[in-house]
């Protein structure tokens, strides 16, 4: 179906379920209770974060994944991506279809051209060009180009881009609503269900990035799948066979490059559509670094990884921001009084605005443990299960 | 004019003169042997026929036309294969996508922007593909992991790849170097079936006199990166020349 194996085309039903139901599953708790505040993720904000980096880092592996070429300054094209669709904001007004367009090409512009000089390079030096590529795009974001003052200024600097009053905007009809939006239908509008004491959220940006997210899940599912990706694969394998056996690595690499770049620049023009607003943050190598670890964390390579690798990121990064000392206090109250003092000054350091130690420690776990990531874990569970049923040698899937 | 014209090739590394004034001539549709002690430049001559190293001098001529300056993948395309003194495949695949991978090459030339057509799909790929594993005797081994192949398996499998693109010259260095008498005489009716049913040409680096007794009808002699002499094999077992340079070496 849709040009899919059984296999894969049952994996994109599950996704797609998965993106419709996620404003439920992921808010299992009643609201208003402690344990919705801390845990229930089924808010739009995050639900956008989810599938918009999922976006990302879905291309990120088609690059990594299947070529093995560690980019270390995708984060650029991300954020390339977010100031070309703010661009279109200013000056066309809120549609978000040439926004999305734009942030696409100039993404792949900007990957075409960094891709085309680091790819001269293999290994760590390939990673270090990308590097100081992108931190010059960030410099260049953050200050050459974005001061207010001057008339070149094409970022606004350390203010971010966003949209005034005062922008042409010259096809924003009176009707269209002040946020973007699409046929009119804005990226904020939400429905509530309200269910018992469940508050359940449907969100129109949301459910466009899901529908995206899907869309770039099946390209990605026909990209490993075609001759394409098995050159591409087999440059991570063996290059030098490769090159003597009649085949040109360097457009194979050059394309895997610039189509995670789009993919970049698609979930780049994504974030402006939720909140219209461009920072060079977004570009920062330690921004390009976060998406190394969740293609590492979801399984490198794999389909499905950089779904979850995306999703347990976003998701723990979220938690463990949120908890601060009082809500440690309330945790641990059961305690006695200064063994619970030690207890939460002991745990302090991993959570609030250490939540990164913590991902750091889990991110350090799972590649001394499950070096395969998330997916291999999976695997592993259900290989226990599969052995307890029967001893059947199951069949091997080399690219799940 | 030989198919392959090798002429006044010299190549250093540093201090070492690793080949000195090198001719050969490769006939068309032959069997040429290079022999030589280790280190006498056999890998370094081939490195200069297929782009991996540029000579410093001279000239190599593939069927008129000079491949210096080219790229492996060019070479190859002008049909030249290569297989190499450890088997190079690639690992991570399975057997039979191996072997697509050189019928794609001979389909589609050195690029071709394939992404959202499916590989199980490509049918006159896949027929190549599992000829091409069965000429090997490998087609029952098609969805292993070609890393957990025994080496001699490797080599077959590379052979083979290198064959599906059916390259009008088949370099081979050390095709059974480490394999045991057994997968050695195979491989010797391997490359006599391939030499016997298919237009080609093959240049043959190889220690094992048997093997080179077997198949060759030349055989050039190397010694400090410079031929020594070019004989057929039997001319060349008494061969005085041949003596000093292997003594103590092997018995020719
Ligand atoms: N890339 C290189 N850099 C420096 N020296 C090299 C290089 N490649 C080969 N050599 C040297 O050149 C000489 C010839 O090496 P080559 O590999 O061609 O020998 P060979 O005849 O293939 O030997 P063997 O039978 O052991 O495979 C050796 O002394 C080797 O050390
Ligand atoms: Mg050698």
């Amino acid at each position: 179906m849709l040009g899919l194996e059984k296999k894969d085309f049952t994996l994109l039903l599950i996704v797609a379920v998965m993106v419709v139901l996620a404003p439920f599953v992921l808010n299992p708790f009643p609201e208003g209770t402690a344990m919705a505040q801390m845990f229930n993720a089924g808010y739009p904000d995050l639900m956008q974060r989810f599938a918009i980096f999922g976006i990302l880092v879905i291309g990120f592996n088609i690059l990594f994944g299947l070529t093995g070429y560690l980019s270390f300054g995708h984060a650029a094209f991300l954020g390339a991506g977010s100031y070309a669709a703010v661009w279109m904001f200013k000056l066309l007004g809120y549609d978000i279809i040439p926004a999305i367009l734009l942030s696409i090409a100039v993404s792949g512009l900007f990957s075409l051209a960094v891709g085309y000089v680091s790819l001269r390079r293999s290994g760590i030096y390939f990673s270090i060009l990308t590097l100081a590529l992108a931190q010059m795009m960030f410099n260049m974001a953050y200050s050459v180009l974005g001061n207010p003052s001057s008339s070149y200024n094409l970022t606004n600097g350390e203010t971010g881009l966003q949209v005034y009053n005062s922008d042409p905007q010259v096809l924003l009809s009176t009707t269209d609503p002040n946020f973007p939006h699409l046929f009119g239908l804005s990226m904020r509008s939400e429905t509530h269900l309200l269910i018992g004491n469940w508050d359940f959220t449907l969100n129109a940006g949301y459910y466009l990035s899901g529908l995206f997210l899907l869309l770039a899940f099946y390209v990605s599912i026909r990209i490993f799948r075609s001759p394409f990706g098995l050159m591409l694969r087999a440059v991570k394998s063996n290059q030098q066979r490769l090159n003597y056996t009649g085949l040109n690595t360097r457009p194979y690499t050059l394309m895997a490059f610039v189509i995670s770049g789009m993919y970049a620049g698609l979930a780049g023009g994504l974030l402006a559509c939720m909140d219209p607003l461009a920072g060079a943050e977004r570009m920062h190598w330690t921004a390009s670094g976060e998406i190394v670890i969740m293609s590492i964390l979801g399984g490198i390579g794999t389909l499905i990884g950089p779904i979850l690798g995306a999703g347990f990121n976003e998701y723990f990064k979220n938690i463990l921001s949120k908890i601060n000392d009082s809500v440690l206090h309330e945790w641990l109250a059961f305690l006695p009084d200064g063994f619970e003092d030690v207890m939460v000054t002991l745990i302090h350091p991993f959570v609030g605005k250490g939540w990164h130690l913590t991902l750091g420690l889990l991110f350090m776990m799972v590649i001394i443990f499950l070096p395969g990531g998330l997916v291999e874990g999976g695997q592993r569970i259900g290989k226990l299960f599969h052995r307890k049923k029967a001893n059947t040698p199951s069949d091997e899937t080399p690219t799940e | 004019m030989g198919i392959l014209e090798v002429k006044g090739v010299n190549k250093r590394f540093g201090g070492l003169q690793a080949l000195g004034d090198v001719n050969l001539s490769v006939q068309e549709q032959s069997v040429h042997a290079i022999i030589g002690p280790n280190g006498a430049g056999k890998s370094t001559l081939l490195n200069c026929l297929v782009g991996k190293l540029v000579p410093d001098t001279g000239s190599v001529m593939f069927d008129g036309k000079s491949v210096l300056g080219r790229t492996p993948y060019e070479i190859n395309q002008m049909g030249i294969s290569r297989v190499f003194q450890t088997p190079e495949i690639f690992g991570d695949l399975t057997v039979m996508e191996n072997m697509m991978i050189p019928c794609f090459a001979k389909r589609d030339g050195s690029f071709s922007m394939t992404a959202f057509a499916a590989v199980r799909n490509q049918k006159d790929i896949i027929e190549h593909a599992i000829h091409a594993l069965e000429d090997m005797n490998m087609a029952d081994k098609r969805h292993m992991h070609s890393a957990s192949l025994s080496r001699g398996d490797k080599r077959r499998l590379e052979i083979g790849m290198c064959l599906a693109q059916e390259p009008r010259l088949l370099l081979l260095d050390e095709p059974t170097a480490g394999m045991a008498r057994a997968d050695t005489n195979n491989t010797i009716d391997l490359l006599k079936q391939i030499r016997d049913t298919r237009d080609i040409t093959i240049a043959i680096i190889e220690h094992d006199m048997h093997v080179v007794f077997s198949l060759a009808e030349r055989i050039t002699v190397l010694a400090q990166g410079t031929p020594l002499v070019e004989e057929t094999p039997e001319n060349i077992k008494g061969h005085p020349k041949v003596r000093e340079a292997y003594l103590g070496e092997a018995q020719v």
